[in-house]
This record gives structure tokens, C-alpha cells and sequence, in this order.
């Protein structure tokens, strides 16, 4: 085992001395090599941070959301349904919530209206509180006054009362939070009315249970999951991601081209080298070995190299090459952080996609190189 | 089909795998039928040449599948957001009739992959290839398992279906289901546990005896296969139970989920590898006698067993450990 190590040191160490003898172009290769891991890295970490801050927003969704449908449109929860739904069994409490949309002409974008339940959130009469991306756009500080055409017509007055954190960007850019009875007099909605109802459930394999009972008692309506929707969420940003993959292979074909190509056009000195080494005693095996080294040396850097400036790309700089393809737009964006995540299937998968291609691109061109006979080189 | 990064990065490694096999194959006949280590012609020569790359190409297809395997695990496991009525690998292997098979022969090549990259490994080492004919016979026996593998993810990926309501491990592995899992799960835990202790002691002590005196390479992988065995059923009828601190959750996927801080990883690693090198002790035995070989086979193989009791003593300690820190009483 010794012996095999300090082999293949030495043979790590003479693979060092000739890539750096051949400096410009190895550098070429490894210059691609990692834009290619680059461009494959951004992509993968972008997502994979939007699925994780995905599924962090949604933890403290509510299990179960109970909604009205009329003719198939979703409606309002007319009085007594909550009574109606008295107790079942796994479901720890419910709540009717109340939140619309609501379009201002002067931006040309929605806001989401929300009336907070809970009394630590409990907001004045009169007050509202936006959240980071409407008070940029409207130019809103805290102790403002807004106006908003009501649905009844009227002009509304409301005072800002604080703006939302920043860093809760991502979910509520275009919030606007208010009272329960200035949500209704604003919609004119009448009262006992809700939006629809949220279920907590603690076990969440009751969660299908609860839902069909819910589907049973109540024809007209339609009980959404929180699992569903973060299985929408998932399977969406694995589509995208897909999707840019696989336009991103058609890079990747290219690389391969390029990586056959660069190995087995070997310059009239390497073939030359090859050929004394043969000639003082290696045999076709080491070559070969040596050439592995070579091609491992240059990926794990390679690999390194794209996969950190991808990282620095994503979280550092917003990922401002591949943005508009992943996230989407609106008038009302959020700007948002993500929080660094690195995920080990990602990783696994990423070196499939790169550096496999790359050794299946260059096991011929290596072999080619590694038969050559010492004397028809050397003459 | 779901579009998935890991799933195109399989697809791609079994496709060029089973490409790069297949047109490997007509050059290994060849090498088969017209290997003469004594002739000096032109073929001989050129025949000498190439089973350079077909080593190569044979080696780092079934190097990529032993990783492969990883990822499909790997793979499985995280799908199963995606996936109704999915809480673990389980869902979606079982989404379709191709996701256990798949599993199955891609953990079936894992362990052939793993015997023929040994055999190579000696049959590299040695000046005058005398394992050549038979690892050639071995990789165009292989090819149509590699060929059946690929074909079986292929159906399996393309045919998920995200609204296809799949089972839970829950339910393959309950003990009111008939089948197979169902019948693994339902062992009795202290038999179980005597079976499983027993079977590794014997699993380690072999191995160990091998290294000393030199004899029993068959009972050695004989014993690996065997201890694999109870190893999986170790965990799915008690080991699981202790892991999940659960009276009634067999699943053996679970384990791989971070809820479990990756614990299944730490157990299959081990088991895997052990059962591989004890499985290569085997494939390495039928050449002991080999004029050129009695040396080096031997030496590599006491190698391996040190390496195979090593993997199977820590599975076991890990396996205890796991059991030890559990607050679940089963044998009270």
C-alpha cells in the first residue's frame, strides 16, 4: 500500500511539473472548465436556496386552508361555516382569515390586504402597516398618509404605522396590514364574512384524514395542503432548474467537444514526452495513469473554482447572471437575500454533470496518447 | 416524468455507460478469441494495446455505477417531496412497478462492479495478464445487467407521475402486509437480534480467520452475502424501531432522511463496502492457484478481509451505538 501511495505522489508531482509546463494551455481548459461548473453551480445553488426559503416561509403556513368555491371561483366563507365545522377530530384550532387583493392604479401593480387575527399583531383603527417593497415604490414612511379609493368609492385615509422588517422581504414586499373591521369597510364586505378558513393540524399524517372529512362535510368547497403546496413549489423550481440543465447541456456538448478535442491534438512536444518516458521505462499503464492524474488534478480545480465563484455569484451578488430566468418578475419584486444553503445531492449531481462528460470525453484521447511507440515519436 | 437535475445526471451516467459497454463489447470478444500472450503478430500486438482502454473503459463505467448507486439513492430519497402519499425513498420507488427493480440491479451491479474492479486490479498488477480471458468473459457477462439496468431507470424516471397517489413505507413495511417487506418486518425482535449479532460475529471472525491462516475465502464471502442479509433484516425488523423510537416504523429508507441526522448513510456505507470486499475475496479465490498469482492474490485478498471484518465490526458498533442511545425498550 506504501508503495502505491508514494507512486502515485510521485506521479501527482510529475503531473504538476508538466501542467505547469504547458501553462497557456491548460490554463485555456481549465478556464472553461469552470465557467462551465459556473454556470451549472449558479444555477443549482439559486434554486436550491428559492426551494429552501420556499419551504421555510411555508413552515408556518397553516396545515389546511378551507376555501368556498361558487361556480368553481373562489369565494367568501359565509356566516356559520366556522360553527358548522365545530370540532374535528385533529385539527388544533381554526380560524377564519381575511385578505384580498387590491390594485392601485398608480403604480400599476396589487397589493395583498391582510387583517392580522392574532392580538400581538392587533392594529389600530385608521392604521396600516406595508410592508418593504410597496413603501419603496409609494415612498411611504412610517407616520404617512396614505389614500386608497375603497370599494364603496370613498377615498380612505390611512396612517402608516411602521414599515415590515427587510428581512422578511421575500413574503411580504407588497403587504399591507390592517384592522379586521377596516378590512371590511374598505372591501365593503359584510360582516361574519371571511376569506377562507385556516386549520392547524399537529400530526401530519391526519392532515389527508382532516381534509377529506372537510371535503365530505363541505361539497362547496375546496380544502388546499400545505404539503401540496410546497409540492407544487418543489416540483416548479426542480423544472426550472431542469430546464436551464438542459440548455445548459448543450454547453455542456460543447465543453465535451472542446475537452476530446484539447486531448487528443497533443503538440509534437507532449508526444515527444511521452515517448522518452516510455523510452526510459514507463509503461502504457503508468502513462495512462499519469494522464488520470492530469484530468483529475484539472477537474478538482476546475471543480473548486466554478463551484466557489457560483456561491460567491449567488449569495454575494444576487445571482445577477441568471436572475430574470429563475425568479420571475412583478411590478412589486421583492428584493430579497438568500441564505446560503449547500445540499449533497446537488453537489453529487454536479460532478455528474461536468466532470463525468469530461473523463468519458477524454478516456479515448488518453489511451491514444499513452500507445504511442517511443520511436516513431522521438525520430 | 419529473424534470430533475439528478435524474437527467443518472440518465446521462447510465446511458454513457451502457454506450461506452456495449461498443467495448465487440473489441473484449475479440481480445477473447485471439489473446495469444506468445505470438509476436500484429494483431497480438494490437490486441495488447487496446485492452488498455477496455480496462480503462470497464473501469470507470463500473466506478461510475458504484457512485451511481449513491445518487439514486440520494435521489430517491429527496423525490419524495414530490410525490403524493411519499414520506421516504419508499414513495417513490414505489410510484411505478420499475423503482424497486431498478434499486435492486443497480445494488446487484454495485456488487458485481465492485468484484470485477478487483479481479482487474489484480490481473493489472500481474506482468503477464493471466486474468485477462476471464475478466473479459465477466465484462460481456456484465453488459447485459449494465443494458437491463439503464433500461429499467429509464422506465422507472420516465414514467413518475407526481399525481400518482403512491404507498408509504408505512404500508410496505407494516406487519399486516403479505409480502416480502412486510414478512422482513414482522421477524421477532429477539431472534432477529440473535440472528443479526450472531451472523456479524461470524461475518468478522471469518474474514479475521482468513487473514491469519489463509483458508476459507468462500466461507469469507459466503458469509458476507449472509451477513448483508441479516444485516437488512436487522434493520427492518429492530434496528429501525430503535432509530425512529417507534414500536411499528420498519422503514429502511427513513434512516437516509435528516430528521435522523443521515443515520442510514453511516449504517450502509459500512455494510456495503464489507460485503463487497468480502464478496471480492470470493471472486479473487477461483485464481489463487494460478501460476504467477498464488502471491499476489492472497495478499490482496488478506487485504480486503482486514478491510471487510473492519467495515462489518464498525456497522455493528454503529448498529449498537444506535440501539444503546435509543429511548425505545423493545426486550424489556
Amino acid at each position: 500500500m506504501k508503495i502505491w501511495i508514494e507512486k502515485q505522489k510521485y506521479l501527482i508531482d510529475y503531473t504538476l511539473a508538466s501542467l505547469a509546463r504547458r501553462k497557456v494551455k491548460n490554463a485555456g481548459l481549465l478556464v472553461v472548465y469552470s465557467v462551465l461548473v459556473f454556470v451549472l453551480a449558479s444555477v443549482m445553488l439559486f434554486t436550491h436556496a428559492l426551494r429552501h426559503e420556499a419551504r421555510t416561509v411555508l413552515e408556518g403556513a397553516p396545515e389546511v386552508v378551507l376555501q368556498r368555491m361558487v361556480a368553481g371561483r373562489h369565494d367568501l366563507i359565509p356566516p356559520g361555516y366556522l360553527e358548522r365545522l365545530g370540532r374535528i377530530r385533529g385539527v388544533q384550532s381554526q380560524e377564519g382569515r381575511l385578505w384580498g387583493y387590491y390594485y392601485d392604479s398608480v403604480v400599476k401593480a396589487n397589493y395583498t390586504f391582510m387583517a392580522p387575527n392574532t392580538e400581538a399583531e392587533a392594529i389600530a383603527p385608521g392604521n396600516i402597516v406595508v410592508g418593504p417593497a410597496m413603501a419603496r415604490v409609494r415612498g411611504l414612511a412610517a407616520g404617512d398618509v396614505l389614500t386608497l379609493r375603497a370599494y364603496t368609492g370613498k377615498l380612505t385615509r390611512f396612517t402608516v404605522a411602521r414599515i415590515l422588517p427587510q428581512d422578511s422581504e421575500l413574503v411580504s414586499a407588497d403587504l399591507v396590514l390592517m384592522s379586521s373591521d377596516d378590512f371590511r369597510s374598505f372591501f365593503d364586505m359584510p360582516a361574519g364574512h371571511f376569506t377562507d378558513i385556516a386549520l392547524r393540524v399537529a400530526n401530519p399524517q391526519e392532515v389527508r384524514n382532516v381534509a377529506a372529512k372537510l371535503a365530505a362535510q363541505f361539497p362547496d368547497s375546496r380544502p388546499i395542503l400545505r404539503e401540496e403546496i410546497l409540492r407544487t413549489y418543489e416540483s416548479i423550481f426542480n423544472w426550472r432548474e431542469g430546464i436551464v440543465l438542459l440548455l445548459s447541456s448543450l454547453a455542456v456538448l460543447a465543453f465535451v467537444i472542446f475537452a476530446w478535442d484539447k486531448a487528443s491534438g497533443l503538440a509534437a512536444d507532449e508526444k515527444r514526452e511521452i515517448g522518452i518516458l516510455k523510452a526510459i521505462g514507463w509503461e502504457t499503464g503508468d502513462v495512462i495513469r499519469m494522464k488520470f492524474w492530469e484530468a483529475a488534478l484539472i477537474s478538482v480545480f476546475a471543480f473548486l473554482i466554478g463551484y466557489l465563484a457560483a456561491y460567491v455569484h449567488v449569495f454575494h451578488l444576487a445571482s445577477a447572471l441568471f436572475a430574470p430566468v429563475l425568479k420571475g418578475w412583478a411590478v412589486l419584486y421583492p428584493r430579497f437575500k438568500l441564505s446560503p444553503v449547500i445540499d449533497g445531492l446537488q453537489v453529487a449531481t454536479l460532478f455528474f454533470f461536468t466532470v463525468f462528460p469530461y473523463a468519458a470525453a477524454t478516456l479515448v484521447p488518453i489511451w491514444r496518447a499513452a500507445i504511442t511507440d517511443p520511436d516513431a515519436v522521438m525520430r | 416524468m419529473i424534470f430533475q437535475p439528478a435524474i437527467i445526471a443518472l440518465l446521462l451516467a447510465s446511458l454513457v455507460s451502457a454506450a461506452l459497454l456495449a461498443g467495448a463489447a465487440p473489441y473484449a470478444l475479440e481480445i477473447i478469441r485471439f489473446w495469444d500472450l506468445r505470438s509476436g503478430s500484429e494483431r497480438q500486438l494490437a490486441l495488447e494495446r487496446r485492452t488498455y482502454l477496455l480496462s480503462t473503459v470497464a473501469s470507470f463505467v463500473f466506478a461510475t455505477q458504484v457512485v451511481a448507486l449513491l445518487l439514486f439513492v440520494f435521489n430517491a430519497d429527496r423525490m419524495a417531496a414530490m410525490i403524493v402519499g411519499a414520506m421516504c425513498a419508499v414513495g417513490t420507488l414505489s410510484v411505478n412497478n420499475f423503482g424497486f427493480p431498478a434499486l435492486i440491479s443497480q445494488i446487484v451491479l454495485f456488487f458485481a462492479a465492485v468484484c470485477w474492479l478487483i479481479i482487474n486490479h489484480v490481473d493489472e498488477r500481474s506482468p503477464d495478464y493471466p486474468l485477462l480471458r476471464t475478466k473479459y468473459v465477466l465484462l460481456l457477462l456484465l453488459l447485459p445487467l449494465v443494458l437491463v439496468m439503464a433500461a429499467l431507470q429509464f422506465r422507472f424516471f420516465l414514467g413518475i407521475k407526481a399525481d400518482v397517489i403512491t404507498s408509504c413505507c408505512g404500508s410496505l413495511f407494516s406487519e399486516e402486509n403479505e409480502k416480502l417487506g412486510g414478512a422482513l418486518a414482522s421477524v421477532p425482535v429477539r431472534p432477529a437480534m440473535i440472528g443479526f449479532y450472531s451472523t456479524l460475529a461470524l461475518a468478522i471472525l471469518a474474514p479475521l480467520y482468513y487473514r491469519w491462516r489463509g483458508t476459507g475465502a468462500y466461507v469469507v464471502a459466503a458469509l458476507s452475502a449472509l451477513a448483508f442479509v441479516a444485516a437488512i433484516v436487522g434493520i427492518l425488523s429492530f434496528l429501525s424501531l430503535y432509530i425512529y423510537e417507534h414500536p411499528n416504523h420498519h422503514c429502511p429508507f427513513c434512516v437516509l432522511k435528516p430528521e435522523y441526522g443521515y443515520g442510514g448513510y453511516w449504517l450502509y456505507l459500512p455494510l456495503f463496502s464489507a460485503t463487497a470486499a468480502g464478496l471480492g475475496i470470493g471472486a479473487l479465490q477461483p485464481f489463487a492457484a494460478r501460476p504467477g498469482l498464488s502471491e499476489r492474490v492472497p495478499r490482496l485478498s488478506r487485504r480486503l478481509a482486514g478491510f471487510a471484518a473492519g467495515m462489518f465490526l464498525l456497522f455493528a458498533l454503529i448498529a449498537s451505538v444506535m440501539i444503546a442511545r435509543s429511548r425505545l425498550v423493545l426486550l424489556g
